[in-house]
């Protein structure tokens, strides 16, 4: 909330700092290009890009947003060509759906002297986008992996699941794993749950017919942690075991700040994300802050004492 | 029981080499998966793990039994797994509102399995009258109620995931993971619909009439069979068994999102063909989806509880098991 009302002030400030001849004569359009909301996160994500741009709206009569949603990449790809056939934007605030089909026609928004600005998941080539603003996955898996080496200082046995198999994927248990060298901590077994919870469920059941013994697990999600503790409710071994989810869903996030002994604690992987960016790339168009670069929003480890700041009871994730 | 059957088959063999395969194909299969995992795992045939293959095959099973009708009448159903969600979100969203007036015991729960018919119902008589009163192909029409009913649940999700209320959901819990004789519900309703299936198919005149149309539309026309009325039928009893599995499904998490079901359609028509059916209609066998439902499962089980390959490889294995049964039932027909 405080960054929104400091976003607010500077609005106000902006507005009457700036000689009214420049601001509002020129209406900028910016195009936002983002993913459906298919899963949770997703869901966060297009709340947060939606909550951002009625707020920038209204703060800045100056701008205007094309707010575009996609469930595959080619419908992604069509969407940036018509915000630049139709809608002549002046910058593209980018959430590619996958890096390689999206690298070229976000190139060539590029090429045409428009500002652009990617989130979270890089392009295939270096170089295209001014501003970069992503969370961190190696650091998401290195602070999991830390808490597990300070958690079972000993060694214990574990068991892994994955999400979709991807470049993130891989950056978080790459890690995930680094992290746990030399620890003691053996990791049983890895699967791929899918950051779904059905999937979870299901290789979860498995996991706990296989190991008789499983100190710990990492969801490495949170729609997976839901999956996974009811696969161990049902098995009755939730005395055993402690889940470490991850991104921050609300529901968990109440359970961090509740104490619960199941879910001691969860790591930010934040839907917001795509807010910061939307917020930076206005900032170029309504003021002389400097934008371009590179912003990478680290990953925290959420504790009962900090948790309350990350809970976010209206948003749907 | 398994000694039993083969020597059953092979005395078969003797008098029709032809059917053989086409018949035991799906079975042996079944038992060879079984032999492997038992072989690899010690945990394989313990109660718990038989317990849970046979409660998480429930769902598509139930659907698929379903499908085996639509598919033997030559028709298709690509917006079941939609449609399972689609369900499961609005049946969470009919409890959640009948709490203040129902509290949170068994009426609620009552209303909200009645409400998950009724919408199957509904679902099924949507894509069945377009397809047979608009006269638009099934694989067209459920194509597009598949984009409907995910964007539904979607929509009515905000883009996130619907809960069953706390309480509501303590009292429906057991309906997933309880049972009687220490048999989970799951599996007694599924083995029950699949029994009712394999009546109707083989004993009533909708399931003849399901695959005399499945042959020849014409000469089922011709022969006073209604095609329109049983086609339709086929399509409303497959949004009805939706429903019964999205009531098995929502005790186990107690949530609906846009991530539910996705694939389901694909898993049940796969494990209606590798049960013998025919994907251009005209024969049906409800107990082969039994088994093709199992073996798909089994083969996720195994692989699960074994090292074997990488996991990003479940797939491909998935996807050769499927073409493999599909080729020893077709090889078998061609010579017949």
């Amino acid at each position: 909330m405080g960054v929104t009302n400091a976003f607010k002030a500077l609005a106000v400030v902006t507005a009457l700092a700036l000689p009214a001849s420049a601001a509002a004569q020129e209406t900028s359009v910016i195009g936002v290009s983002i993913p459906a909301a298919t899963h949770g996160w997703a869901g966060g994500m297009n709340y947060h890009a939606q909550e951002a741009v009625n707020r920038l709206e209204e703060a800045y009569p100056q701008l205007d947003f094309v707010l575009a949603t996609a469930s595959d990449p080619g419908k992604q790809v069509s969407d940036i060509e018509d915000m630049m056939a139709t809608r002549d934007i002046d910058a593209l605030v980018v959430l590619p759906f996958e890096s390689d089909p999206l690298t070229g026609p976000v190139k060539r928004v590029a090429e045409a002297g428009k500002w652009v600005t990617v989130v979270d998941r890089g392009l295939s080539e270096d170089g295209i986008e001014d501003l970069y603003v992503a969370g961190d996955n190696p650091g998401f898996g290195r602070v999991a992996g830390e808490y597990f080496r300070q958690q079972l200082p000993d060694g214990g046995k574990i068991v892994v699941l994955r999400g979709i198999p991807t470049t993130i994927d891989n950056e978080r248990v790459e890690a995930f794993q680094a992290a746990l060298e030399g620890s003691g901590i053996e990791i049983l077994g890895m699967e791929h749950g899918n950051w779904n919870r059905d999937d979870a469920f299901t290789v979860m059941q498995d996991f706990l017919s296989k190991y008789p013994e499983i100190d710990a697990v990492w969801a490495s999600d949170d729609d997976m942690a839901v999956g996974v503790l009811e696969a161990i409710n049902q098995a009755d071994r939730a005395e055993e075991m402690w889940v470490l989810g991850g991104a921050g869903m609300k529901e968990m996030i109440k359970r961090v700040m509740d104490g619960d002994r199941m879910i001691p604690v969860n790591v930010t992987y934040p839907p917001a994300m795509i807010a910061s960016a939307i917020e930076m790339t206005a900032l170029k168009f309504v003021s002389n802050a400097p934008v371009s670069g590179r912003f990478i929003i680290g990953s925290v480890l959420i504790t009962p004492e900090n948790a309350e700041s990350y809970y976010f009871p209206d948003s749907p994730f | 029981m398994a000694n039993a059957t083969t020597a059953g088959k092979a005395a078969v063999k003797n008098g029709r080499p032809a059917i053989d395969l086409h018949v035991i194909g799906p079975i042996v299969a079944l038992i060879v998966l079984i032999i492997i995992g038992a072989l690899m795992n010690p945990n394989f045939l313990s109660y718990g793990n038989v317990t849970n293959v046979l409660a998480r095959s429930a769902f598509i099973g139930i659907i698929a039994v379903g499908m085996t009708f639509v598919i033997t009448a030559g028709g298709l159903d690509l917006s079941v797994g939609s449609m399972a969600a689609f369900i499961a979100g609005l049946m969470i969203i009919v409890m959640n509102a009948l709490v203040p007036t129902l509290g949170t015991g068994w009426p609620t729960i009552l209303a909200g399995m009645a409400a998950a018919l009724a919408i199957g119902f509904a679902a099924g008589l949507f894509n069945g009258l377009l397809i047979t009163q608009a006269r638009i192909e099934a694989f067209i029409v459920t194509l597009g109620s598949m984009g409907i009913f995910r964007s539904l649940v979607t929509w009515l999700a905000d883009g996130g995931t619907l809960s069953l209320n706390f309480s509501v959901r303590e009292v429906y819990r057991p309906v997933y993971y309880d049972g009687i004789f220490g048999i989970a519900w799951p599996i007694i309703v599924f083995l029950a619909i699949a029994a009712l299936g394999e009546i109707v198919m083989r004993h009533t005149a909708f399931g003849r009439h399901c695959a005399a149309i499945g042959s020849n539309e014409q000469v089922a026309r011709y022969s006073a069979v209604h095609v329109d009325r049983a086609r339709l039928a086929g399509y409303v009893l497959l949004g009805v068994l939706v429903g019964v599995a999205t009531i098995m499904y929502v005790p186990r998490l107690g949530s609906a999102s846009s991530s539910t079901g996705v694939l389901w359609e694909l898993e049940a028509i796969a494990a209606v063909i590798i049960g013998g059916t025919v994907l251009k209609g005209g024969f049906g066998r409800v107990w082969g989806t039994v088994i093709g439902v199992l073996i798909l499962n089994l083969i996720e089980n195994i692989l699960n509880l074994t090292d074997l390959v990488s996991p990003y490889l479940n797939g491909a294995i998935q996807g050769v098991i499927i073409i493999l049964a599909v080729v020893l039932q077709r090889q078998k027909k061609a010579t017949r």
